[in-house]
């Protein structure tokens, strides 16, 4: 008994080191992507000279001495956790949301028009209500985020739901599963795949909103860094801030979002054949 | 448990009773005046030409469908189901669906596991295949998965829906022997509906004819012998003299592609 517990541990650890492996081996790709993008970055600077377009080298030196101050540390900390937070509520209420319209198909017809005015306003006209509201805090902000980011997530999560395949939902109930065992065990695993694409993008539109919102508020963090820089002409250190803001984006990315959905999506990576996966 | 009395001595009382089964689709009358009853222990094949309803009516009996006329009467204690199409869930391997039925009933995981493996032997999987997904695995071992999904409940009846209409012949012929028997090992009865009358003779006590139009079971026909008991060549010659002689199975090759089913 213990011999073959000790046996699927270790199969099981093996497996999960195998796919981290993976996971890793991938990132090669991702570096000659950023090499090559640096590389097309280089060839403008050296076209268009320092001031217009300062070298990635020059730009990185920045980002390094700005990463050295931990003054800079706590304003990108404070954008990060706007922005997450405005995230995560709207996760919360587009998941719902989605639910709901992909379940009932009333729903979706009165959510649908609700959807096309909030996609039809500019964030920028949010972000104007919002100060108005708001004044220059935090709310301003991560009601913008919010805003931006939960239709996204509803189209997502109701496409999943609408989706979802009723033959399975028939044999379930061949086996006796009640409204909430469909749901729990085949509906929200079917959203799931839907689900976190749409995070992946709510996610980023979620850090680029939060900084436009602070560079037009004026409420710190990333977004008012680069306001003063802006200010002083400070264009090497203006790009500076850019990179911190993608690299943070790509972080939360490579850390949270593709491990989890990784996860999730083993079996359709089953599918493929060797030498095609990733 | 009555289900010791085997099938054909006289059954206590009926596992499945349908009784005046009527439905509709959209104002459309499918099913009328069905009347049906099935013996404890007794394997019953429906046949008749596609689009007549015998589906429906098996969706009706396992309660997927809500009948608009008529009562279901269910003798047995659990059933299992097997679809035409195998309808595993493609996230999970092969062994979580078959474990999922016991997933539903609140088995523990361990018991999941070792009632899955147990099913999984039933029905002759390998044990290196129940950590594939779905889409790894060959349409016959996809509908054998589906087979043990539905065993691994331990049922007393099964409601076989067309289960092997998309595989090829040799593959067909062993999964119904399979079926044969393990309905002989595990005693349950079951209702198979198909629209191939040797799969019909082969697997059942009884073949019931479905009124082409539906309206109500148009006669049935008691096959000599136990299932998996019987001559092949005697087999064809029933099945032969059912088409040219019966005029109950008349109609049992009469295709109209317009009626959805």
């Amino acid at each position: 008994m213990g011999k073959t517990m000790v046996r699927t541990i270790l199969s099981v650890l093996v497996d999960r080191l195998g796919r981290v492996g993976q996971l890793l081996w991938s990132g090669w790709a991702g570096l000659a992507g950023l090499a090559l993008f640096a590389a097309l970055w280089q060839a403008g600077h050296e076209r268009y000279g320092g001031f217009i377009l300062p070298a990635p080298l020059a730009t990185l030196a920045a980002g390094v001495e700005i990463a050295a101050a931990p003054a800079a540390w706590a304003l990108a900390g404070q954008t990060a956790l706007r922005a997450v937070e405005g995230f995560a509520l709207a996760a919360a209420a587009g998941t719902a949301g989605g639910l709901a319209a992909g379940y009932s198909a009333a729903t979706m017809r009165l959510a649908r028009p609700i959807l096309t005015v909030l996609l039809g306003v500019p964030p920028i006209a949010w972000i104007v209500l919002a100060m108005i509201w708001f004044g220059s805090t935090d709310g301003t902000v991560v009601t913008t985020v919010l805003v931006a980011a939960t239709p996204v997530v509803f189209v997502g999560v109701a496409e999943g739901a609408a989706t979802r395949d009723r033959g399975l939902d028939d044999m379930a109930r061949a086996f006796g599963a009640g409204p909430l065992a469909r749901l729990t065990t085949l509906g929200l695993r079917h959203v799931a795949a839907f689900l976190f694409p749409a995070l992946t993008v709510a996610l980023g539109s979620a850090f680029k909103v939060a900084v436009m919102a602070e560079l037009l508020a004026n409420t710190g963090g990333i977004g008012g860094a680069l306001a003063t820089a802006r200010a002083n002409l400070d264009v090497a250190e203006a790009m500076a801030w850019v990179l911190i803001a993608v690299a943070g984006l790509i972080l939360v990315e490579y850390t949270l979002v593709h491990p989890v959905r990784s996860e999730f999506e083993r079996w359709r990576n089953a599918a493929r054949p060797w030498g095609v996966k990733r | 448990m009555s289900r010791e009395t085997a099938f054909p001595s006289p059954p206590p009382a009926p596992s499945l009773t349908l009784s005046g089964i009527g439905h509709a689709y959209l104002g459309r009358t499918v099913l009328d005046a069905v009347d049906l009853s099935l013996a404890v222990g007794e394997v019953a094949a429906l046949v008749g030409p596609s689009g007549c309803g015998k589906s429906t009516l098996a969706h009706i009996a396992a309660g997927l469908v809500e009948p608009s006329r008529g009562r279901v009467l269910r003798g047995y204690r659990r059933h299992g189901m097997v679809f035409q199409d195998p309808r595993l869930l493609p996230w999970a391997t092969a062994r979580a669906n078959i474990a999922y039925p016991l997933r539903l009933l609140g088995l523990s995981r361990g018991e999941r596991r070792d009632r899955a493996e147990e099913a999984a032997g039933r029905v002759a999987l390998d044990a290196a295949d129940l950590d594939k997904f779905p889409v790894e695995l060959s349409g016959g071992m996809r509908q054998r998965a589906a087979i043990a999904r539905a065993l691994a409940v331990d049922p007393d009846f099964v409601y076989f829906d067309e289960p092997f209409t998309a595989l090829d012949v040799a593959l067909k012929r062993r999964l119904q022997d399979l079926v044969i028997g393990s309905s002989r090992a595990a005693r349950f009865g079951a209702l198979f509906i198909t629209h191939d009358l040797m799969e019909a003779v082969r697997i059942a006590h009884r073949v019931l004819v479905m009124d082409v139009l539906g309206r109500g079971i148009a006669g049935s026909r008691i096959v000599p012998g136990e299932p998996g008991g019987r001559d092949d060549g005697d087999l064809y010659r029933l099945v032969g003299a059912f088409l040219a002689d019966d005029p109950l199975f008349r109609h049992i090759h009469d295709i109209d592609e317009r009626r959805v089913p």
